[in-house]
């Protein structure tokens, strides 16, 4: 099945790399492994993949506890034997007891699916270990019902990490894979002019050199991202806050306001503060 | 076909599989990357590199093989040395002899010169293997406290702009990070920190427990809950880096590679010679981006581990006097310093690459061990296996 080239949507922006990756992802049926900073729109890329192409999106968000059995499906052992005890005639269908997965449910759709693993680092170890067979044959063998489930389409797959882990060898060989960069200025602005198309060309200016700055200071254990950029335009925009209000060429370096939609923890806004305020002690 | 590229992929150290090169033929045939060297770069790059700290090693080995250069040594032409703070740093250390070396060498200008011939040397011959230039220690240049990451090193200053290309960009460079090799021993020590605690809430059925107690229940289910297992270490991780360390920075990148893999959370951060009131994260802007240490004290939880490795071999007023410090003024002196870190993370460890028998020998060796309580082990598997002991004492 050919598939028109993914590229960027009115809501998201892809660079050429990354509209590559995933022409390369779909045509050749493999895994897509997406790794950048937090913030730069790794989640949201299988949202976009899935209606740009008219997919349906199975998303399965991993934690800490997650087990790969999970996502193909559980044998709810729990609520047999509960009802055994209760003398309910569904006791002798085990099937009645196996509950689907997120992957099961994506190898059973009637189209060609697209398939989010998020967060794949938060997992334990082994846990991609567990999903060798399952990404590479696409199929899986329920014991309890001696079932072979088989995707009837070969889902499009899309897994994000945030490197908290390392991810083993036999497992990064099956995927393809992508490093989202932090956009430059350029990308950023095509970005913001994705979300916000009515935005003031100054306005934009000066946040965006505001933003840019707030990123280079040295030691903030959270830079801004992407998002946080976005969340604060908006809050701009809502306050109708002027150009002249970001601008912070003349010395006086202000704090820009609702800063914190950009800065998330104490420490970095205390960080910011204090060079602000030794800053202006030089520049007096 | 382009397996000569997959060799030197290779070789520079990307782990890259006959499964992947397979891969990458198929995409060709699929006609996905089109014709241009550009949409080809991608693609490989997609298929063929895993982990984003390769990918400045790919963009070398990329502009090596796709420009018809034979070898590296054009491309690190243009090294560009801040002049300053390399004299600064050469009169600090130098003892007598080195200056009459550099002396007979005909001056600091020579002396930058030939440097600057040596990392073509030494760059060459690693060939992408290690982001650490001058690193094998026979370098006449190690002893001046000259610390390759401070370099750049590339060809952003000695071409037009508009000719290059991305792959020459070398964006990828700081997430270089890794030097698996040789660290097999170090990492089973290491793996002694990781302490499957089993903390934390009730999570996972405990099958044969239940049945267990059903049983003993006569019938009447009864289940019991246990809880899941999680590596809970943390670390905190000093290095030293430059100065006398040079020598040794091989064998604490190899603990620092190997250490990536084993925790939940570790935080690096470097110093030089000994911690004093900043310390930085990034060795290529050490002296633009340096981070307090009283942020890092109240950053972390003192549930962190603390290891540091350094040879500790310098002057002892380094230690113990303000203004000891080799590049700045330090109104406090390091001893205090340490105290501060030592008291906000109270398991602690020093990894010392010195041999333990020269231990006797060095002064400064001594007071460091006195400050850290004589936890100081050398940086050997068993030395490791010592300190992970300690480290995990409750």
């Amino acid at each position: 099945m050919q598939n028109a080239r993914f590229s960027s949507t009115r809501r998201y922006v892809a660079t050429d790399d990354l509209s590559m990756a995933v022409a390369a992802a779909v045509t050749l049926g493999r895994p897509l492994l997406i790794k950048g900073e937090p913030g730069t729109g790794k989640t949201q890329l299988a949202e976009e993949i899935a209606e740009f192409l008219a997919r349906p999106l199975y998303e399965w968000h991993i934690k800490s506890t997650t087990k790969a059995q999970q996502g193909l499906y559980e044998y709810d052992a729990v609520s047999r034997l509960r009802d055994s005890q209760l003398g309910d005639p569904r006791v002798h269908d085990i099937s009645h007891y196996i509950v689907k997965g997120r992957l099961w449910e994506a190898f059973t759709s009637d189209v060609q699916p697209v398939l989010l693993i998020d967060e794949i680092d938060k997992a334990d170890i082994e846990f991609p270990n567990d999903l060798l067979r399952e990404l590479d044959r696409m199929e899986f063998y329920v014991y309890e019902t001696r079932e072979l489930v088989r995707a009837r389409h070969r889902p499009i797959i899309v897994i994000t990490s945030n490197n908290e882990k390392e991810l083993p060898d036999a497992f990064l060989r099956r995927c393809f894979f992508h490093y989202i960069r932090f956009p430059d200025a350029e990308t950023m602005r095509r970005i913001v002019d994705v979300h916000f198309p009515n935005i003031k060309k100054d306005l934009l200016a000066e946040a965006l050199e505001a933003f840019y700055r707030i990123r280079d200071v040295p030691g903030l254990k959270k830079k801004p991202s992407t998002s946080e950029l976005l969340d604060w335009l908006k809050l701009l925009l809502a306050e109708d806050i002027s150009p002249e209000a970001l601008r912070a060429t003349d010395g006086k370096a202000t704090i820009p306001p609702l800063y914190g939609a950009l800065l998330k923890n104490e420490q970095d806004v205390h960080l910011f503060e204090q060079l602000v305020f030794m800053h202006r002690r030089t520049t007096r | 076909m382009l397996i000569r590229f997959l060799s030197l992929l290779r070789e520079a150290g990307i782990p890259v599989s006959v499964t992947e090169y397979l891969a990458l033929l198929e995409s060709l045939k699929a006609g996905i990357a089109e014709t241009s060297v550009d949409n080809f770069y991608v693609l490989a790059r997609t298929i063929l590199v895993k982990d984003e700290r390769y990918y400045d090693r790919y963009d070398r080995v990329f502009a090596a093989h796709f420009s018809g250069i034979e070898s590296m040594l054009e491309l690190l032409g243009g090294a560009e040395i801040p002049d300053d703070w390399l004299k600064r740093l050469a009169e600090l250390h130098l003892s007598p002899e080195e200056k009459a070396k550099i002396e007979a060498l005909g001056g600091l200008e020579k002396v930058m010169e030939a440097l600057k011939e040596r990392l073509k040397e030494q760059e060459g011959r690693h060939q992408g293997g290690s982001k650490w230039v001058g690193t094998a220690g026979r370098s006449p240049f190690g002893a001046y406290g000259y610390n390759p990451e401070g370099v750049r090193i590339g060809q952003d200053s000695s071409r037009q702009r508009s000719a290059i290309k991305v792959w020459d960009r070398r964006e990828f460079r700081n997430l270089d990070d890794s030097l698996e090799l040789g660290t097999r021993n170090l990492q089973v020590a290491l793996r002694r920190l990781r302490r499957f605690a089993r903390e934390g809430a009730a999570e996972e059925l405990d099958l044969d427990g239940t049945i267990n107690a059903t049983a003993r229940n006569a019938g009447w289910l009864d289940l019991k809950l246990r809880p899941e297992r999680h590596n809970t270490v943390k670390v905190l991780l000093f290095l030293d880096v430059g100065g006398s360390m040079d020598d040794y920075i091989k064998v604490t990148e190899e603990l620092f590679s190997a250490a990536r893999n084993e925790f939940r959370h570790l935080e690096h951060y470097y110093f030089h010679n000994f911690v004093y009131e900043s310390v930085w994260k990034d060795n290529r802007r050490r002296y633009q981006q340096r981070i307090p240490l009283q942020e890092v004290l109240r950053t972390y939880s003192p549930d962190y581990r603390l290891i540091f490795v350094g040879d500790a071999t310098m002057g002892p007023y380094e230690i113990l006097r303000p203004g000891g410090s080799v590049e700045h003024w330090n109104d406090e002196a390091g001893s205090i310093w340490l105290g501060r870190l030592l008291s906000a993370f109270p398991r602690f460890a020093w990894l010392n690459p010195q041999p333990e028998s020269r231990w006797e020998q060095v002064p400064s060796i001594g007071v460091a061990r006195q400050l850290v309580e004589g936890r100081m082990y050398p940086l050997t598997p068993a030395g490791l296996e010592r300190a992970t002991r300690v480290l995990n004492a409750r």
